[in-house]
This record gives structure tokens, sequence and C-alpha cells, in this order.
């Protein structure tokens, strides 16, 4: 039966019929026709109302990241739209799937510096997978059709529909809703090259010390079982970039752990002594390679990609497949021969009895009675079966919750890895929590970062979620004051914070907080945050002169290994492995 | 600049949608890299528009440019060539005053070695048409700036590739297989 609706519920029925059941929201003057709307669908979509545009769109992709689905944020136009901006870049950084809808005056008014009128496709188009400004409501059904299409398929991202708002109030025909599964210009499922796959085969097959790098492509084609399969066929170690942590459970016997600036020593070491790496669905960013001219310098590279423009970007690549990571290891995994790699499997035992000895031992059992970052996010990791979803914001409380938090199950980090988004914790814990409301969400953070977008506790408050806020509180901005000690003289510019009585903030919002000071009684406060059913804050006293180690200085070779304030990794690359 | 940037020329082959323009050109900015030339166009395939931009760089950073414009949804395909690759021309005009020009001995002279043509006399000015090279074109204008030009303007450059496959054509063939039958959406692509 055609009938003539609004715009606006044109809008809201094409997001019901791609399956959206939850959006995160903002109203305001150039959206309130879609916010009334939605008054209308209560049933149909929920939308959270969040504290400021920023929550809206990093709450919305801790949502898509938890779900897989695209997360969607509803904002007004002007200061609703540029107040998304830092998530639109940070989802494009770490192929988010998100649909923006922002508000925009009407069509007549373009142009004219109207009352809260911003260029919105100017200033998204360098950050997002696609924009599109509707202009009419015949576009609404044709665009919310392919926003979707574009930010699900290929490599996932942001996509903004700048929603002008004469087009929200115009009346339209509303006929069946289909869903768009083709555009001309545009190739998201790439037919995969059986030449390259037998190359990378061959290369697979004729090396002796074969590495994986698992980035979050593997997390985004759900690739977890595959990638197994393969490693396991071909005996071949793995390890995974920030982002690609949780894609294999972190016992598992090939895992050796994670690579990068803060990476574990092995993985990074193992990257100078491999003959072949084989990258899955990452794209070699700097702060997991280092100098890019100095890394593997002995090995072949094979990467694997659906982003065909992240071949050679970085790193100069021997083999490329092209395609999903899913279907690329589904085909190649048969074309390699089964083989066993003992030797240079325990060749990584060396560097973790290092990295063990002069690293994590004291993390985790500290002797001086200070309560460490390390040891904090292991037993929390612990008391919760190592099953939770784990969210951080960024910087130390970032690394070392990558670093020492367990994983068991696959999409079980979400954090701001390419952007490195300060802030971005709190509204993504609450859309993971909202995303998967029976796991526990375990959000670490810092004082800066909290602060950031702290306003967002109103949507605990509001929406009666329980998460678990792990405040590894040290009153500094701890990574920039880290670097200051190492690389600038001990200049403390501006890293110091007087901090609010957190307990007292976060109890305004309703929130049962306590502070940790004393080493031993930090079990019984994991444990009563676990148990407690509702949100929870745990402001851990650390010490400002906590560092994270071990640390690879940016731009440098990725066996220059600090250990500690007075210790460096000195083995050098094995080059002799022939006379192994 | 440094003496090993080759001048390439970049093709582009897109839906013809508002804002490809800008998204290509911010491509070329995030690099550093200057736009030398830019000629938008229809092509011959119909509903599809052509870039053809030309910037001095290396090798490697043209392949990840083009590749960066081709991620751009809108855009069918991009293409870089060097100059041995392709032919190409430019257009220029060159506006000088008539009163210059009428007793010039040479004018003839310079018409037919420079290829050019006399597009319009009037009283004040006469406007010569030259279609070539950039330094053809420039040629062109040292020698004309005796008479005193008072305007010149040349176009960015068009460009034919000498290869014998057609790949935008090849690769909308390709395409149009993938396309589902009853496409809802088709008369809009």
């Amino acid at each position: 039966m055609e009938q003539k609706i609004l715009g606006a519920e044109a809008l809201i029925r094409s997001l019901i019929a791609e399956g959206v059941d939850t959006t995160f929201g903002y109203p305001g003057g150039a959206i309130i026709p879609v916010f009334d709307v939605l008054y209308d669908h209560k049933k149909e979509i929920r939308n959270i109302l969040v504290r400021h545009e920023q929550g809206a769109i990093h709450a919305a992709q801790g949502f898509a990241r938890v779900t897989g689905k695209p997360g969607v944020v509803i904002v007004t136009s002007g200061p609703g739209a540029t107040n998304v901006i830092t998530g639109l870049g940070d989802a494009n950084m770490d192929s988010t799937p998100l649909v923006v809808i922002t508000g925009q005056v009407g069509s007549a008014a373009l142009g004219s510096d109207a009352f809260q009128e911003t260029d919105v496709i100017g200033i998204t188009q360098p950050l997002t997978k696609w924009s599109y400004q509707i202009r009419s409501a015949e576009d609404i059904e044709w665009a919310v059709a392919r926003a979707f299409y574009i930010a699900m398929s290929g490599r996932p991202g942001p996509v903004v529909l700048d929603f002008a708002k004469n087009a929200q109030n115009e009346k339209i025909e509303w006929k069946d809703y289909k869903k768009c599964n083709y555009i001309r210009s545009y190739e998201p499922f790439p037919i995969i090259n059986k030449d390259e796959l037998c190359e990378a085969a061959d290369l697979i097959n004729d090396s002796k010390r074969p590495f994986i790098l698992a980035g979050n492509g593997v997390t985004i084609s759900c690739a977890e079982k595959e990638l197994i399969e393969f490693a396991e066929k071909a005996d071949i170690p793995m390890c995974n970039t920030l982002l690609g942590l949780s894609s294999v459970p972190s016992d598992h016997r090939l895992n050796v752990g994670m690579i990068g600036m803060h990476g574990n020593v092995a993985c990074n070491i193992a990257t100078m002594n491999c003959d072949l790496i084989i990258a899955i669905g990452m794209r070699f960013s700097d702060r997991v390679t280092g100098h890019p001219a100095k890394f593997a310098p002995q090995a072949k590279i094979i990467h694997i990609d659906i982003d065909r423009s992240e071949f050679n970007k970085n790193i100069l690549v021997d083999a490329s497949i092209h395609g999903d990571a899913k279907e690329v290891l589904q085909q190649l995994t048969p074309l390699i021969a089964p083989a066993s790699h003992e030797e240079w499997l325990s060749s990584f035992d060396d560097d973790w009895k290092i990295e063990n000895e002069t690293v994590i031992s004291q993390e985790l059992n500290p002797q001086d009675g200070q309560i460490k970052m390390g040891q904090v996010v292991r037993k929390v990791s612990e008391a919760s079966g190592n099953k939770a979803i784990l969210v951080t914001d960024v910087g130390q409380n970032q690394m070392q919750a990558a670093r020492y938090f367990k994983f068991t199950q696959p999409r079980s980090i979400i954090t701001s890895g390419g952007l490195g988004t300060m802030g971005f914790g709190l509204p993504a814990a609450i859309g993971a929590q909202i995303a998967a409301p029976d796991r526990t969400v375990c959000f670490f953070t810092g004082d800066g970062g909290l602060q950031m977008t702290v306003e967002e506790l109103g949507m605990i408050l509001q929406y009666n979620l329980p998460v678990k806020i792990i405040l590894l509180n040290n009153n500094f901005l701890g990574m920039v004051r880290q670097w200051q000690e190492l690389f600038y003289h001990e200049r403390y510019s501006e890293t110091e914070m007087v901090n609010p009585d957190f307990v007292t903030l976060f109890k305004a919002y309703g929130i049962h907080a306590e502070d940790v000071e004393d080493i031993n009684t930090l079990d019984d406060a994991i444990d009563r945050m676990l148990k407690h059913n509702g949100a929870y804050l745990l402001n851990v006293n650390i010490a400002p002169e906590e560092l994270v180690y071990p640390m690879i200085p940016a731009g440098s070779v990725l066996d220059n290994i600090l250990l500690s304030r007075t210790e460096k990794y000195t083995k050098k690359p094995n080059t002799d492995y022939d006379n192994l | 600049m440094t003496i090993s940037n080759t001048l390439y020329t970049v093709a582009v082959f897109s839906e013809n949608r508002v804002g490809l323009l800008n998204q290509i050109s911010i491509i070329f900015t995030r690099r550093k890299l200057n736009i030398e030339t830019l000629t938008v166009s229809p092509s011959s395939i119909k509903g599809v528009h052509k870039f053809t931009i030309t910037t001095y760089t290396d090798k490697q950073t043209i392949q990840k440019l083009v590749l960066q414009i081709e991620k751009r949804i809108d855009v069918l395909k991009a293409f870089y060539y060097t100059d041995d690759e392709i032919v190409f021309q430019e257009i220029a005009l060159y506006k000088v005053p008539t009163i210059n020009l009428i007793d010039e001995p040479n004018l003839e002279s310079i018409i037919r070695r420079h290829n050019a043509r006399i597009l319009e006399i009037a009283r004040e000015y006469t406007v010569i048409e030259k279609t070539g090279q950039s330094d053809e074109v420039e040629a062109l204008f040292e020698e004309l700036k005796k008479y005193d030009i008072r305007q010149f303007v040349r176009s960015g450059r068009v460009a034919i590739t000498k290869s014998p496959a057609e790949y935008v054509t090849m690769f909308i063939e390709e395409q149009e297989k993938r396309r589902m039958p009853k496409e809802k959406w088709s008369d809009k692509e």
C-alpha cells in the first residue's frame, strides 16, 4: 500500500528496515522532525540520549565494535555535527562501521550562513568513507540504503548523511524498502586472485621462520577460527596488533603476544628474525613497524587485506592477496603444507623470559608496596574469568590494559587505535555495554581521558548501565609524562593535574565508587566491583612515576627496546639461523 | 621540488556527483602535492566524468595517490601516466592589440611556424589560438611578447592513452555483470 509520509518518517522506517534497534543521539533545531518521529517508534528504536555529541559517536563505535553492526548516530546541524568529527576520524582510522545522520538547515538556506549551518559534507569528506547531503525527501531511501551498504561492506567505515530540514518535512510516497547491494563504482567483494594465493602459499611453504601479524581485519571479517586453523596447520606463531587483540585466545599455544611500541619483546624481536611475515587485516601503522625502512630486515612480507590501497603504503610487500580475511584464509589453508616449527617457536622463550624477569614480574608482583597498573588489569581480568569486554581510554592505561588483560572470547577489546582519542573510553564502554547487556564490561581509564568525556556518566545514570570503571589514577597525563621523563629531560610541562574527588563525583551520578590506595585491599575491592549489580568505580591510586615498559622509542628499529629506566634489550637479532 | 620528480598525468573516471572534485583534491593536498593543471569534463561514457590532473611527484607517491583516489566510493577508476604513455594537448589564447600586428611583416610566418590561428580580429585587439604542448604554447608566448600580450590564458591538459586496452570500459562491463537484475536504484547510477 502506498501512502504519503514525512521524510523524517521515511528515514526512521529505512533505519528499521536496516535492522537498527538502537541509536545514539542528541536533538537540536535542525533534527527535531526526526526526533519527533522517533517518539512514535519507541518500540522499534531505542535512542540513547547522550550528554555531548562526541559521546554519541564514541558510544556508537563501542556498540559497532561489539556487535559488528553499524552504530547509528543522530545529531543536529552546526555544533552537533562538528562535535562528532573526532569520532568520525577515529572510526575512519579503526575501520568502524557507522551511519551518522546530521541535521542540516533547509536546502534554500544552504550557503547563507544560516543559524547552525555548517559545511558538513566539506568537513567530513576527508574523515569518512562516504558523505552525502539529502536535499530532497525523494533521496532518503536511496541514500540510507547506500549508507548502510557502504559502511558495512569492504573495509568498514563511517558514513555521514547530512539531512536537510526541508527533506525531513517533505511528504513522499513510501514503498517497500530495498537494501542496496550494488554500486557501480564500488567493489567491496573482490574475487580472490588464484595466482596471488599460490604465490603466497609458495612463500609460506618455503619459509622456515614464518610469523603471523593479525590485525583488526581478522575480527571484522569474523576470521578467528580460520586464522587459528591456518596457523595450526603450518605451526606458525602469531601475534596481534593492538586492535587485533582477542581474535586469538591469549593462551593459545601459537599466540606469542602483542606487537608494537609497547608490545611484547618476543614479538618485536621475532619481526627482526623471521624470514616471512604474513600480515592479515592490518595496516603497518608506525606504532607497529617502528622505523619502516628497517622493519623485518630478513623477511619477505605477504599482506592480506580487503583495502587495496594499504598494499605498499607504509611497507613494501613481496606478495599481496586482495580480499576478505576469512575468505582468503579459507582458500589459502588448503594450499599450505602441514609443518612444524619447533625450533623457531622455542626461540621465543628466551625473549619471553627476559620480559618476564625485567618487566612483567615487577608489574604483577611488585615489591615496593605500590599498586601497579598491570597488576590491577590482570587481577580484574582474572576475576572476570578472562571473559569481560575490555574497553580502554588512551595512554598508559590503554597500553597496560592491552598488555595484561587476557582474552578468551573474540570481539573483546574496544580501544582507540589509529587516532588515539583520549575521552574515547567512557562513551565507548557505555556503547559496548548497551550492545552486550549480558557481558561484563571493564573499562580502564586514566584521570586525563576520563575527564574529557566525563559528562557521559549521565548515560550510565539514565540507562542504569552496569559498566565497571577502573580509574588508574596518577593525577598526571601519564603517557605524556613518560615521554617527558624519557625524552624531554624530565620537564613535566602541563601534565600534572589537580583532580576532583572522583568518588564524590561518581556518587553524584548514583554510581558506587571507592578509592583503592592500599595494595592489600585491591582484591576485595575488585571482588565487590564485579559482584555489584550496577555501575562501579574503582579509583586506584597509581604512583606518577610508573612507566609502561617495554618501550620502543618512536621511529626506532624494533630491537631497540627499553626494558626499564636502566635496562635495554641487548640481544642482537639472529642472522645465523641456518646454522642453528 | 626535488630533481627526481616526474610530471605525472592522473586520469580519474567518476560518477557525476556533487563534491567529487573536493574529495579528489584533498587527496593531493594531504600529501603536499601541487596540482599543476586540472581539466574536468563528461567522458565518452554516459554519466561518467573524467578528471585529468597533472602533478610533479615520484613513482611511489603517485601509485599510492591513485589507489587512494580509487578508494573513494564514487570514483570508478583512476590511472597515472608518464608523458610517453599518452598523447596530450593543451590550448592557449593570446590577446594582442591589433595595431601592433597590423604592419608586422612576420605575422604570417609566426602563425605558420607555430601552427597557430587567428580567432578574431577587432579594431582594438586580435585573439590568437594555439593548441599544443606546454613548451610550444610558451614558445609562441615568447615570440608574441614584443607585440604586447594583453591577456594570455591556457587550459589544463587533455590526454588520451596510447594503450590498446580501454580499462574503464572493461571495468564498467565487469561491474555491470555484478548488478542484480531488477536493481531498484539502477536509474540513479
